[in-house]
């Protein structure tokens, strides 16, 4: 009997018994936390909603951008820049910014929908600007044709014909937009984004938008008439394509050609 | 040595008898098919496999355009039937090329062939024969004999050309001043690219970007728009009047920050419309000439030569914006006799 117990150790004191202690410490905190945090975020609205955002923009947004949204060293005013504004620059991750330079990237994002909402509402709340757009607007379900129109005499030039990107000057680009929600494409349009320029209700209408989104959805969601895209990126692509594979087959050819048979 | 080869060798040094040995012809080596019986049937099987290849892929290349009938809104149907009809095709034509090849290089003769290249000059015989003949000719014709024939003839077959230099000469109409020349005129409404609907300065807020054509260009026939617009197409844009470095004498082309600029490139002519709002620059994306927009259009980086040309615009009495006159310099690529003033 003694014997046996010096073979078998108890359980608590086999070689893994603490990291398998550790490892459910770690579940029952971080669930534990997730629980009680998930419980503060609950739907709020009208002035509640503005003052959560307030705290939000304090903690997140007011270093650069002031303490009341004027704007201070690194960071623009956002008087007048409107939930849309923000809506897009958070709700893609490009804001906050994690370091300077020629243009912010997007990352995944930083805030929850009802955090995104509530500092929306406490910038539009300084001073009036473009809205979040309607529903109605982001079915993609307008007129393809004349959208494909609109994009390609306003667009196309810095995001490519399809969408799939273009560079800019002093290391900035116009990025991709393949995958980008329809209310981001439409809150980018209304705003003009870092570099990009506005294009407002009075030059491209809420229909125009409507029509552009449904033509960049038409293309993400339609196989190419061409067969490989290669990136849709044009000449590049399809030149390194067409010089390695193409001459590289005739080059093969040749060879053979001029091979004796053995 | 020949004859012929001495006549050909003067001016050497030392006269060295053939300084490098005709290697002649390489031995002859034996292919695999020559040598073993079995490896020429192997061969033959993969020839005729090749040609098989070759009617398998005509069937595909006719099944793909039956399969994939274009049909309306179905673009994927137009992409498939292309794909299988060239993959048919293609096969079909290598299959046919890559069989002859490999048949005649496994199974056709094969041994080495030597050809005796002839010298290009002719015998000294004939080349007195022909010096007689022409010598005949000439004077029999009297072609050196007769100078009045000859030199009017040398006259008449410089005058015949004339009529044709001065009729191709005439083709099409002049340039005239179509070159100098836009669409725009005193008055002329800013309207938008492709809709025609006039623009109020008060819809062009800050870092705003339209894109303008004259009024009235929508309505002409296709061929005459398309060429007017490839002159008369403008970047319509307002940045803060404050951000604006405007020329004193140029300060009355703007309105209240809006200005309006030629979208075509001073450099060969691609429409430069990739606008940044807070750099002000404006980028051709052929060949990356970089505008600074608030500096009327200087060029600061890239090929192009001279700035954008400027629309002078103004407000009209119901709030549009019109053009105060049409470019005052030529718009598009600079060419040679253009006024640098």
């Amino acid at each position: 009997m003694e014997k046996q117990l010096n073979n078998e150790k108890p359980m608590r004191r086999r070689p893994w018994a603490a990291g398998f202690v550790i490892f459910l410490g770690l579940i029952l905190s971080g669930g534990g936390y997730a629980a009680a945090t998930s419980t503060v975020e609950t739907e709020l609205s009208g002035p509640e909603q503005v003052e959560e955002g307030r705290k939000l923009f304090l903690a997140n947004c007011a270093t650069c951008h002031g303490s009341n949204g004027e704007g201070a060293i690194g960071g623009p005013s956002l008087i007048g820049v409107g939930a849309a504004s923000v809506d897009f620059q958070v709700g893609t991750g490009r804001m906050p910014g994690q370091a300077s330079g020629p243009q912010l990237h997007k990352k995944p994002v930083q805030f929850t929908d009802e955090q995104i909402a509530a500092m929306a509402a406490y910038v539009a709340s300084l001073a009036p600007g473009p809205a979040i757009p309607a529903e109605e607007y982001l079915k993609g379900d307008g007129d393809v044709a004349h959208g494909g129109e609109l994009f390609r005499i306003n667009c196309a030039m810095c995001h490519n014909a399809v969408g799939a990107a273009g560079a800019l000057t002093e290391g900035k680009w116009a990025p991709v937009l393949d995958g980008v929600s329809e209310k981001h494409i439409y809150e980018a349009m209304l705003t003009g984004p870092q570099n990009m320029p506005v294009f407002n209700d009075a030059n491209l209408t809420p229909e125009d938008k409507k029509d552009i989104i449904s033509y960049l959805k038409y293309v993400e969601n339609n196989p190419s008439v061409g067969g490989f895209e290669l990136g849709s990126i044009g000449p590049v692509a399809e030149g390194l394509f067409a010089w390695i594979f193409g001459l590289g087959f005739i080059i093969a050819i040749t060879v053979w050609l001029g091979a004796k048979a053995n | 040595m020949s004859e012929i080869e001495k006549a050909y060798s003067g001016g050497l040094a030392t006269n060295v008898e053939r300084p490098i040995s005709d290697p002649g012809i390489e031995p002859h080596r034996l292919r695999m098919t020559d040598k073993d019986e079995g490896a020429a049937k192997t061969a033959e099987r993969v020839i005729a496999s090749l040609f098989l290849l070759s009617i398998v892929g005509a069937i595909v290349a006719v099944w793909g355009f039956f399969a994939f009938p274009i049909t309306d809104g179905d673009l994927a149907a137009t992409r498939n039937g292309a794909l299988w009809m060239g993959i048919g095709m293609a096969l079909s034509l290598f299959g046919i090329g890559f069989g002859a090849v490999h048949w005649a290089k496994s199974l056709m003769p094969d041994h080495e062939v030597s050809e005796e290249r002839h010298l290009a000059r002719s015998s000294d015989e004939v080349r007195a024969q022909a010096i007689e003949i022409i010598k005949l000719a000439d004077g029999e014709s009297g072609f050196t004999r007769r100078k009045l024939i000859r030199r009017t003839m040398y006259g008449a077959l410089a005058f015949f050309p004339i009529p044709a230099v001065v009729i191709f000469g005439d083709l099409g109409p002049t340039v005239g001043d179509t070159l100098k020349r836009t669409m725009w005129r005193a008055g002329t409404r800013l309207t938008k690219d492709p809709t025609g609907i006039p623009i109020k300065a008060a819809d062009v807020t800050i870092g705003s970007v339209f894109h303008v054509i004259p009024e009235g260009l929508k309505d002409l026939d296709h061929e005459v728009k398309l060429n007017e617009k490839a002159k008369a197409a403008v970047l319509l844009v307002r940045v803060n009047p404050e951000d604006l470095k405007e020329d004193p004498a140029k300060a009355s082309w703007s309105y209240d920050g809006i200005v309006a600029y030629s979208k075509i490139c001073t450099h060969v002519g691609c429409p430069v419309a990739l606008y940044e709002q807070h750099t002000h620059h404006l980028l051709c994306p052929c060949h990356q000439s970089t505008f600074d927009l608030a500096d009327h259009c200087k060029v600061v980086f890239g090929p192009a030569a001279r700035p954008l040309p400027q629309l002078p615009i103004a407000v009209d009495a119901e709030g549009y914006l019109v053009a105060q006159s049409d470019f005052l310099e030529p718009v598009g690529p600079t060419f040679w006799d253009i006024r640098n003033d």
